[in-house]
C-alpha cells in the first residue's frame, strides 16, 4: 500500500494560493479573462474554447471532471483496486465517501458509484476497489479489462457515511463482502497518522472464504498491530452473521456507534436490531431495496426530443430511457443524490422502493411539473416529462 | 422523373403485399444484426473522426495565419475545406441523426450537437430528420425535392421562370448552407403568409438562425482574419474561410443532389401513399427513392457515408461506419425482389442530377426531341413558349408531347427491326 501522510480535507486545495488578489490580478480575472474567453469562443464556434482545450488536455482544471487510470491491482481473484489520477477539478474527499465513475463499456458510457478506498493521498491519486458482480458490465470491465491510461469520467465525491468529528472513544464497524471498501478508507486514514488515534475499534467482517476477503492481509495486519479487534467470519463454513450474535461478539455493543456496509439483508436486519434496542447506527447502501411486485409499466414521453420509451413496471425510467438512447441526467442510481430528478408534466409514476404513486396533472399540479427521481421510479401508465 | 403511380411501368407493381412485408422483415433483421454488434469499435471510430477533424481544422487555421504566402494559403484552405466537410457530413449530419446516441456520451449526442453550418441543429433536425426522412421524395411534402424553388418533376407545371433553374441550382450550391437554413425555416412560405398563419415558433426559430449565422460569420470572416492580422494575413485568411465555406457548400450540395435527384430515382404522390403506410411500404419507398455513389473508402467518408444513401435512408440511425458493411446484404435484397439498386460513381451521379435539373428547366420533352437538324425550329418554339401566353404554351406543349410519342414509336419499331420512316420534323 502507498504511504499516506495527509489529512487534508476537501476544500484545502481550493483555498491554497488564496490570499487577497492584487488589483492587477483582479482586473485580469474579472475583466480581461472573460473578454479573452469570449474572443476564443467566437473563434471556434460552434465549439467552445473549453472543447478545444479538452481536446489537448482532458485533465486540465475547468474541464468536465475526468480521471486517468494509473494502475489496476488485483485484490482477490474477483476484485481489483483501480488507482486513478483525477483531473484538476477534483476537490478531495472524506474517507467513507463514494465517487461516481463513468466508464465506456463496449462503447456505452455507464455510471456507477464506488467507495473511495484511501484517505486523501499525498500523490493526489484516488482509488476504488471493485468486486465483480455476476453479470455486472461495469464491475467486470473494471476488474478484467480496463487498462492504465484509460480516461474515465468522475463526479465530485459524495456521501455522508463518514466518521464523526471528534471521534467517539469506541466504534463498531460491521462489513460484508465489498462492504469493506468505504471502511478501509476510514481505517487507512486513521492509521497512517504518526500517532495512533485513541479509539477502540471492533471490525466484524464477513466474506465467503478467507481467499475472498478483500484487503484481508491489511486488516489482519491492523489486528496484529493492535490497532483494532478483528472478527473475521467466513460464511461458507459458518453461515451468515446473525444480528443476535452481536451481543456475544461485542459485549459492549451498547457503547459503540455502529457503521455498517454490506448486502441489503445484513443492513436491513441490523437496522431492525439497532432500532429495537435504541442503538446508534450509520449504514451505507450500494443499492436500494426494491419492491418484489412493482406493477404495470407504461409509455414515457420525453417532450423535448419527442421520444417515446416503453418502461416495464420493474424498470427504472432512467434505465429504460438510457437504453433507448435518451441523454439522461444520472447520479447514484439508488434514490439518494437527486442528480436524476426531472419534471413530470403529466401522468403517474411509481416509486420502486415503496410502491408510492406520484401524479402530475396539468393545471392542477405545479406548472413546471412534479420533480421525480427517475432512477428509482417506474412508469405507472403513460406519462410525460418535459426533458 | 414521374411519380411512380403515373408511370407506364410501375417499378414495384410486381411486388405483392406479402413481398413488401417480407422485405420489411428482412431489413429489420439486418438492422438488428448491427444493433447486436455495435460497440467499442464503433465508438472508437467516431471519436477518431472527431479527433482528426479537430486537429485538421485547428491545424489549418494555424497554417492560415501565414496565408499571405500562397503555398500556405492553398494548404490551409484545402485543410479547412476538408475539415468543414468532415464536420458537416460524417460527423454533424450523422450525430444529429442520433447514430451515436447509444454511446450515452453527452459530447457526441443528437440532443447536444451543434454543427459548423448556417442552419441551426434544431432546425435541421426538424426539416431533415423528421420531414425529409419520413416523407422522402413525396412531391409537395419533401422539401429536399428542389427545395421549393425548382421544378423536379414532369408533373410540376412548366413556366418560363424555370428556365433559370440551372442558374438557381448553381447559386444554391455555392451558398447551400444559407439555402438549408432558409428552407429549415420554410422561409419562402412563411414570409408569404400573414404573421398569424405562419408556422408556430417561426419568429423564435428565425431569430435563432440569424444568431447562428452571425456567430458563424463572425468566426470565419471577423475573428479568424483578425487573429491573422498581426501576421499580415487578414485578407488572405478571410478569403480562405470564404473559399472553404463555398467548397463545403458545393460539395455537400453535390452529394445531396446525388442522393435523390439522379435520373431513375422514383418520386411519389402524396395522395397515393396509404394513410397508414406499413413499415414494409415505407422501406420500399426509401429503397427506390434513393441513389448510391460508388467509390473508395475516402469517397464514403467525405460524403459522410451518404454515398450509401439507400442504406442511410433505410436505417438513418445506424452508425454510418456500418453502411458499407450492410450494403451487400441490402443489394442482394434488391436483386431478390427485382428492384433497381441505383448506384454509380460520383461524377456520373452528379452529371445525371444536373441533366435532370436542365431537362426539367425546359418544357417536358423539349430536350429529348431536339436534335442538331431541328434545333432552330425547337428554339423558336421555346421562344414562343417563353414570350407568348399560356394558350400558346399549352399548344406548343401538346406538340412536344406528340413529337415525343412519335419518337418513341419509331424507337420501338427500330428495336423490333421494322424499317423506319424518317420524320425530320412534325409540321405545325
Amino acid at each position: 500500500m502507498e504511504p499516506m501522510t495527509s489529512t487534508t480535507l476537501p476544500g484545502a486545495r481550493s483555498a491554497a494560493g488564496g490570499g487577497r488578489p492584487g488589483p492587477l490580478r483582479r482586473t485580469l480575472r474579472d475583466t480581461i479573462a472573460p473578454k479573452v474567453r469570449q474572443v476564443a469562443d467566437a473563434a471556434v464556434t460552434p465549439l467552445s474554447i473549453d472543447d478545444v482545450l479538452d481536446h489537448f488536455h482532458p485533465l486540465r482544471g475547468g474541464s468536465e471532471l475526468r480521471g486517468r487510470v494509473v494502475q489496476v491491482t488485483p485484490e482477490t481473484p474477483r476484485s481489483a483496486t483501480v488507482l486513478i489520477k483525477p483531473g484538476r477539478g477534483w476537490h478531495g474527499h472524506v474517507p467513507g465517501q463514494f465517487v461516481r465513475l463513468g466508464v465506456d463499456v463496449d462503447g456505452v458510457r455507464l455510471w456507477r458509484s464506488y467507495s473511495l478506498t484511501h484517505g486523501p493521498r499525498p500523490d493526489g491519486l484516488i482509488s476504488i476497489t471493485v468486486k465483480m458482480v455476476p453479470g455486472g458490465a461495469v464491475s467486470t470491465h473494471l476488474v478484467r479489462r480496463v487498462k492504465p491510461g484509460t480516461l474515465v469520467h468522475l463526479a465530485p465525491a459524495e456521501g455522508d457515511f463518514v466518521l464523526p468529528q471528534p471521534m467517539p472513544r469506541k466504534l463498531l464497524l460491521v462489513t460484508a463482502g465489498s462492504g469493506i471498501t468505504p471502511v478501509i478508507g476510514m481505517l487507512r486514514n486513521l492509521f497512517h497518522k504518526a500517532e495512533a488515534p485513541d479509539v477502540d475499534i471492533v471490525l466484524i467482517h464477513s466474506a465467503l472464504a478467507r481467499a475472498e476477503v478483500i484487503f484481508g492481509r491489511e486488516i489482519r495486519g491492523y489486528a496484529e498491530a493492535g490497532l483494532l479487534r478483528l472478527v473475521e467470519l467466513h460464511t461458507d463454513t459458518r453461515g451468515r452473521l446473525d444480528v443476535d450474535e452481536l451481543d456475544q461478539l461485542v459485549p459492549d455493543l451498547a457503547e459503540r456507534p455502529t457503521y455498517a456496509c454490506g448486502p441489503v439483508g445484513l443492513l436491513d436486519s441490523l437496522e431492525e436490531h439497532h432500532a429495537a434496542r435504541g442503538l446508534e447506527l450509520f449504514v451505507e447502501r450500494f443499492r436500494p431495496v426494491l419492491l418484489a411486485e412493482p406493477g404495470e409499466g407504461g409509455t414515457v414521453t420525453f417532450a423535448a426530443t419527442g421520444t417515446d420509451v416503453e418502461v416495464a413496471g420493474d424498470t427504472a425510467i432512467l434505465d429504460a430511457a438510457e437504453d433507448a438512447g435518451v441523454l439522461m441526467p444520472s447520479g447514484c442510481r439508488m434514490g439518494i443524490c437527486m442528480s436524476c430528478v426531472l419534471p413530470l408534466k403529466e401522468g403517474t409514476v411509481r416509486d420502486l422502493r415503496n410502491g408510492e404513486l406520484t401524479h402530475a396533472v396539468p393545471g392542477e399540479t405545479h406548472p413546471d411539473g412534479v420533480m421525480v427521481q427517475t432512477c428509482i421510479t417506474s412508469a405507472a401508465g403513460p406519462c410525460t416529462f418535459s426533458h | 422523373m414521374t411519380s411512380i403511380t403515373n408511370k407506364d411501368v410501375n417499378p414495384v407493381a410486381h411486388l405483392s403485399p406479402e413481398d413488401i412485408e417480407q422485405i420489411g422483415l428482412e431489413l429489420d433483421a439486418i438492422r438488428q444484426d448491427i444493433l447486436d454488434i455495435r460497440g467499442e469499435s464503433d465508438a472508437k471510430y467516431i471519436r477518431r473522426v472527431v479527433k482528426v477533424q479537430r486537429n485538421l481544422e485547428l491545424g489549418s487555421r494555424a497554417v492560415l495565419l501565414g496565408s499571405a504566402l500562397p503555398p500556405l494559403w492553398v494548404l490551409g484552405t484545402v485543410g479547412l475545406s476538408v475539415a468543414k466537410i468532415l464536420e458537416n457530413m460524417e460527423i454533424g449530419h450523422n450525430v444529429m441523426h442520433g447514430q451515436w446516441d447509444w454511446m450515452r456520451d453527452p459530447k457526441i449526442h443528437s440532443s447536444t450537437w451543434e454543427w459548423d453550418n448556417a442552419s441551426t441543429a434544431e432546425g435541421w433536425k426538424h426539416s431533415h430528420n423528421e420531414i425529409h426522412h419520413t416523407y422522402t421524395n413525396i412531391i409537395g411534402k419533401d422539401n429536399d425535392l428542389g427545395y421549393g424553388i425548382m421544378r423536379v418533376d414532369e408533373e410540376q407545371k412548366w413556366v418560363p421562370m424555370y428556365l433559370a433553374q440551372p442558374l438557381w441550382n448553381a447559386i444554391n450550391a455555392c451558398f447551400f448552407e444559407y439555402g438549408i437554413a432558409a428552407y429549415d425555416l420554410e422561409l419562402g412560405r412563411n414570409l408569404r403568409l400573414p404573421e398569424e398563419r405562419r408556422t408556430p415558433g417561426f419568429k423564435e426559430r428565425a431569430a435563432a438562425t440569424v444568431k447562428k449565422i452571425r456567430k458563424q460569420a463572425t468566426k470565419d470572416y471577423v475573428v479568424n482574419p483578425l487573429i491573422a492580422l498581426p501576421f499580415g494575413s487578414a485578407l488572405p485568411a478571410l478569403a480562405a474561410n470564404f473559399t472553404a465555406n463555398v467548397v463545403r457548400n458545393v460539395w455537400s450540395h453535390s452529394v445531396i443532389m446525388c442522393g435523390h435527384f439522379p435520373e431513375g430515382v422514383e418520386t411519389f404522390e402524396l395522395n397515393k401513399i396509404p394513410e397508414k403506410e406499413t413499415r414494409g411500404e415505407w422501406y420500399v419507398r426509401q429503397m427506390i427513392g434513393s441513389a448510391n455513389i460508388s467509390g473508395s473508402k475516402l469517397t464514403h467518408i467525405m460524403t459522410g457515408n451518404l454515398s450509401h444513401q439507400i442504406e442511410h435512408h433505410l436505417f438513418p440511425d445506424l452508425p454510418s461506419s456500418r453502411y458499407a458493411e450492410i450494403a451487400p446484404r441490402v443489394k442482394a435484397l434488391f436483386e431478390k425482389y427485382e428492384l433497381n439498386y441505383h448506384e454509380a460513381p460520383l461524377p456520373q451521379q452528379v452529371g445525371s442530377a444536373w441533366h435532370k435539373v436542365v431537362r426539367l428547366s425546359l418544357p417536358n420533352h423539349w430536350l429529348e426531341t431536339t436534335n442538331r437538324s431541328n434545333v432552330v425550329e425547337q428554339s423558336k418554339l421555346l421562344y414562343a413558349m417563353v414570350t407568348k401566353g399560356p394558350k400558346i404554351r399549352r399548344l406548343a406543349q401538346r406538340r412536344l408531347d406528340q413529337m415525343a410519342r412519335k419518337q418513341a414509336e419509331q424507337k420501338a419499331a427500330a428495336d423490333a427491326g421494322t424499317p423506319l420512316t424518317v420524320v425530320e420534323s412534325v409540321p405545325a
